[in-house]
């Protein structure tokens, strides 16, 4: 390779200060300053990457973000991270980077064969060949997809570093800090409005100080200078380098990715930082990006940009070769011809595609005894490097032509602006035929809350490419009258398949100009038809290089005109974000809140078995030293049935609902009457939503004559909470009802078993006999010297009191239990004991016997709809046909002939089969435990005519090839008359 | 990402601040109602490509559900209010017949709510 580094200044690079990195292993040396693709091109490699599809030798394109070619891995371990462009990473010392898609080199890559078979692997090459046979996809096909497919390699373990996102006001925020961004934000600035001023590059100016062009009649350098400087004194303007314009959405929202210590890795600083702006309007001053030329060979390491070539000139003072030779159709490419000469740098020759160069800046490097090629185009010869071009008839098939030697090749095919952003939310652009390039149509922009454009494009983004109508270059001497530009979608025009299969549209994706002809012709003739078919534009630069001329191929291919070809669809982000900036510090614990009990601590200290319940954890069960899970919950069932068992019942939900309509309310909310309860009493209720399925349930107790307390689930409590809400708020806002969701302010003890009475005796206070304390009453008093209200409710069948004290209370009162209950043998229970222990009782579960497709008819629950209501929230939908059906599957307990427990969610077998040749169900299991009180297992299941079958035996078949029987019985296994909880 | 002002509390709140509550105005149809009727309540909606009626809860802030006029294609946002109403303002109705001219949307129970 040839390229070098020049001793011509180079404005981002600082001589001094040398850093050492690493390249596929090998030792790199670089400047402060450089990118890894200028270092190493400093360093002779152009050689960088290969692409995706026929592993081709590819170097950059670009010096920017829209680089397709040169993707390195960065970093190493939990701080690797693939795909990055190695034209805009910045070097750091020790920086560590692999090149991608290449085994066992990057020089000698084997995968390169599949560039030999080109011919084989056309557009949608995928689908016309895996098809056939069936069989294959899964064992063959699939496996040799998956090895070669992907580019990069994911990175492993967890990501070391951080990341933040930012909330940002303003009234305008400006993205891009060229010049016409600049003189945007500045105007704005000057009103007083709040402007932030945003630009993705390290440096303000954006081209204009690489391009030399006068700015009202100041060089840029200075220009941008003073207006930043001006900018930076103003109390209401932001401004921020190295933060680029992600996404725009509606209403003025504004997404912007800052690499913030981005090369400074292990510095206590966040890696990125995601900016989410709101802003009052938005300007899109994101320049313009230039074309590459379809040209046989345009891929060949060595050929770029003619803009990337000027950059890496003036920028880094490097060059990508001895001999450069410039190909293009329009004038500005003239500038890199300048540029390369100025550094002493050899051109021989340009070529031009247009008949005449009578511009000025053509002029000029004729003057310098450049030749200058008219009519013209190239094809370019060389291998993994540029070693020379045919200059061919513009206008012929591409045959013969004459060689002339060079080492790389600058090559422009004009400048389309840069819309991703005007595009986002819906702003629609318009075709320039004479330029070539589609622009922001000013009459169509996206609209904000207002109905009001909320985003404008300004400078070359808007398509304004000299910046004449921004006004900005008005003086005489630095304006220069460009001559038009020839846009050229095939070079040379007339070339023959041979040619046009080498000349690369999409560079990653190896998409070629036969492809996206091909898939015309195949009838994909919709933009993103065509696009998905040859995967033109979907590569990690998002097409930023390759659509405009993909479309102008596929256009000319199926015989309409551009404009009616149209764009794929623009969206965010503009280029690839980190994942970690997406998440910000939203992982680890605070990925969501984890919403602990008063007892949290004490069951953690315990070494309880976690279990998830909504956001909060509650004890699974509590397994003491050396004793499995399961034998835990046995201990913890049979210790409440027999004795005393205390449960952490302090996240089931509490709503309180008062006011004068309070019982009308529930009347409405709960399938059962609630409004005829006595205060004192608690009575279990069932909630439905409007379409009849049961949603929720729990105890209610009439607090005063016009206050109730409503207890939910421990998952429903904010759902159920929420529901009301919005039924008193939207519905029935006539009623004088509040309700407030008091969850967190109370603890919540049951104290469950034949000795719960003697153990709340023992310790003192409220008056809890039989008597002043019936089976479904509650009671306001003291326990221990501690406030409390006792609710004698049971969900586990056993005399039983459930005891809530003030939040902070709790610890107190569970200490108190667990010392007075010692000699009872008290012991802490799990969720998994109380599923045993209802279950032995057939008592449902919401979630278990409940998916939200059954209705409380379908539980045996009828007990608890009122018959005398005229109206409650799901009545009207029980009524439907569907809900009444007699062969709707119904609650029924099972049991296993053998004892065993039955497998959760197994479904009973019927006889036949259905229309897709399954078999036939009659039931499903919804709760299936082993009874440690009866020794054997016990279910509950929904079965077609259950409570009619009772005795019958059913097939379950297993997922492990065994069949389960068991027998259709009542779900209530144990005390059947309920006596054990009323005594 | 839309922007709702909620008319209750003042504030001008990110969508993250909200949760979506479907079309508004919709009749309820209770016990004896019919088959079609309650189907309609239930399931049938505008759906509309145009301005929308919708229901939005300030879940995050105040609490309160208040209803918006949107337009579901281009965002424009016509107008909050307080969901306590059978019907929207006038002066909504009015910006909407101004933004789109002749656009329909189901009865709304008393005449003159379309332009």
């Amino acid at each position: 390779m040839t390229s070098y580094r020049l001793t011509t200044p180079g404005r981002r690079i600082v001589r001094g200060r040398r850093l050492n990195f690493t390249f596929d292993g090998k030792p790199h040396e670089g400047l402060h300053g450089d990118t890894i693709a200028s270092a190493l091109m400093a360093g002779g490699r152009t050689l960088m990457g290969r692409s995706f599809k026929y592993h081709r030798p590819r170097g950059p394109v670009t010096a920017g973000h829209e680089e397709p070619n040169a993707l390195v891995g960065t970093g190493t371990g939990s701080r690797f991270e693939p795909n990055q462009r190695a034209t805009t990473t910045r070097l750091h010392e020790g920086l560590r980077a692999t090149s991608q898609n290449r085994w066992p080199t990057l020089d000698h890559d084997i995968g390169a064969i599949n560039s030999r078979l080109s011919r084989f692997l056309p557009a949608g090459f995928y689908y016309k060949t895996f098809t056939w046979p069936a069989a294959f996809w899964e064992k063959v096909y699939e496996p040799i997809i998956r090895r070669s497919a992907g580019l990069g390699r994911p990175p492993e373990g967890p990501d070391a570093d951080r990341y933040e996102h930012f909330y940002a006001h303003c009234d305008l925020a400006v993205v891009g800090g060229g010049v016409a961004g600049i003189a945007a934000a500045l105007k704005a600035a000057r009103e007083g409005k709040r402007v932030l001023l945003l630009e993705q590059d390290t440096l303000w100016g954006g081209r204009s100080i690489t391009d030399g062009t006068m700015m009202e009649g100041e060089a840029p350098a200075d220009w941008t200078a003073a207006r930043i400087a001006e900018l930076e004194g103003m109390e209401n303007v932001t401004l921020r380098l190295n933060l680029q314009g992600s996404g725009v959405y509606d209403h003025g929202y504004l997404t912007a990715y800052e690499w913030v210590a981005e090369d400074r890795p292990g510095a206590d600083a966040p890696r990125h930082r995601l900016w989410r702006i709101r802003a009052g309007h938005i300007i899109t001053a994101t320049g313009a990006i230039e074309r590459p030329l379809p040209f046989a060979g345009n891929d060949i390491p060595g050929v770029m940009l003619a803009s990337a070539v000027r950059d890496y000139v003036s920028d880094y003072a490097v060059t990508p070769g001895r001999r450069v030779i410039i190909v293009t159709n329009n004038d500005d490419a003239y500038r890199t011809a300048l540029a390369l000469l100025d550094a002493g740098v050899t051109v021989p020759l340009v070529v031009d595609a247009r008949h005449e160069a009578a511009g000025e800046l053509a002029r000029q490097v004729r003057d310098r005894g450049v030749e200058i090629a008219t009519a013209s185009g190239i094809t370019a010869e060389g291998g993994k490097e540029v070693t020379g071009v045919r200059v061919v008839d513009i206008a012929g098939n591409g045959s013969g032509g004459r060689l002339v030697r060079c080492d790389a090749i600058a090559m422009s095919g004009g400048w389309s602006p840069v819309p991703h952003l005007w595009s986002h939310c819906g702003g629609k652009l318009l075709w320039d035929d004479a330029q070539g390039f589609f622009y922001p149509d000013p009459d169509r922009p996206p609209l904000g809350a207002d109905g009001m454009g909320m985003v404008s494009a300004v400078g070359a983004a808007a398509g304004d490419l000299t910046l004449s109508r921004a006004g900005l270059r008005q003086d005489s001497k630095g304006s220069l009258t460009e001559q038009p530009t020839r846009p050229v979608w095939v070079m040379p025009e007339g070339a023959g398949p041979d040619l046009r299969a080498k000349m690369f549209l999409d560079y990653q994706n190896d998409v070629k100009v036969t492809d996206v002809q091909l898939a015309a012709r195949e009838g994909f003739v919709s933009v993103e038809h065509a696009k998905r078919y040859t995967t033109l534009g979907m590569a990690t630069d998002q097409g930023k290089l390759s659509n405009i001329n993909g479309l102008a191929v596929l256009s000319a291919q199926v015989g309409n005109s551009i404009p009616q070809v149209g764009t794929t669809t623009f969206r965010p982000p503009y280029v690839p974000i980190s994942m970690g900036s997406i998440a910000g510090a939203a992982r680890g614990d605070i990925f969501q809140p984890l919403r602990r009990t008063p007892l949290h601590d004490w069951h953690e200290a315990r070494g309880t078995r976690w279990e998830p319940v909504g956001h909060w954890r509650r004890p699974f069960c509590y397994p003491r030293a050396g004793e499995d899970p399961h034998a835990a919950v046995m201990r913890e069932v049979k210790n409440a049935r027999q004795t005393l068992g205390l449960l952490d019942a302090s996240t089931l939900g509490k709503i309180v609902v008062k006011g004068p309509d309070a019982g009308r309310f529930l009347d409405l909310l709960y399938t059962n009457m609630m409004s005829t309860l006595k205060v004192g009493r608690c009575r279990y209720g069932l909630m439905c939503s409007e379409n009849g399925f049961l949603m929720d349930d729990g105890v209610v107790a009439r607090l005063t004559e016009d206050t109730f307390l409503c207890h939910t689930t421990s998952g429903g409590a904010d759902r159920i909470h929420a529901h009301m809400e919005e039924w008193l708020q939207t519905e029935w806002w006539d009623m004088q009802v509040y309700v407030a969701n008091i969850t967190e302010q109370w603890a919540q003890i049951a104290v469950v078993g034949p000795n719960a009475r003697k153990v709340l005796e023992k310790l003192g206070g409220m008056d809890l006999s039989r008597d002043a304390l019936p089976f479904m009453a509650w009671a306001e008093g003291e326990i221990a010297g501690l406030p409390a209200r006792v609710f004698r409710i049971s969900f586990s069948g056993e005399l039983s009191y459930e005891i809530a004290v003030s939040a902070n209370h709790g610890k107190a009162l569970w200490d108190k239990l667990l010392s007075a209950g010692e000699e009872f043998g008290v012991m802490p229970y799990g969720t998994e004991a109380l599923h045993v222990l209802r279950a032995e009782k057939g008592f449902i579960m919401i979630g278990d016997e409940s998916d939200g497709t059954v209705i409380p008819q379908d539980l045996g629950l009828g007990w608890a709809i009122s018959k005398r209501k005229d109206d409650y929230i799901g009545k009207r939908a029980q009524e439907r046909v569907h809900m009444t059906d007699p062969k709707r599957w119904k609650l029924v307990g099972l049991q296993t002939l053998d004892g065993s427990v039955l497998p959760d969610g197994a479904y009973a077998v019927a006889e036949g089969t259905n229309e897709n040749g399954q078999r036939n169900t009659q039931g499903r299991v919804t709760s299936t435990y082993h009874s440690p009180t009866l020794g054997h297992g016990i279910a509950m299941g929904l079965v077609l005519n259950g409570p009619d079958r009772m005795g019958e035996v059913l097939d379950f078949p297993g997922t492990d090839s065994t069949v389960h029987k068991a027998r259709i019985c009542d779900p209530v296994f144990y005390d059947k008359e309920g006596a054990k909880q009323d005594v | 990402m839309l922007i709702l002002h909620c008319p209750y509390c003042g504030v001008d709140a990110d969508e993250t601040e909200l949760s979506p509550g479907g079309e508004a105005h919709l009749t309820r149809h209770g016990p004896g109602s019919d088959d079609t009727d309650f189907e309609s309540y239930l399931f049938m909606r505008e759906n509309p490509k145009g301005p929308q009626f919708e229901r939005w809860r300030h879940a995050m802030g105040c609490g309160k559900w208040f209803h918006a006029a949107r337009h579901t294609v281009t965002m424009q946002v016509f107008g909050t209010y307080p969901a306590q109403t059978q019907r929207p303002p006038q002066e909504i109705l009015d910006r909407i017949s101004a933004a789109q001219p002749g656009w329909r949307w189901r009865d709304l129970g008393d005449e003159g709510q379309r332009a």
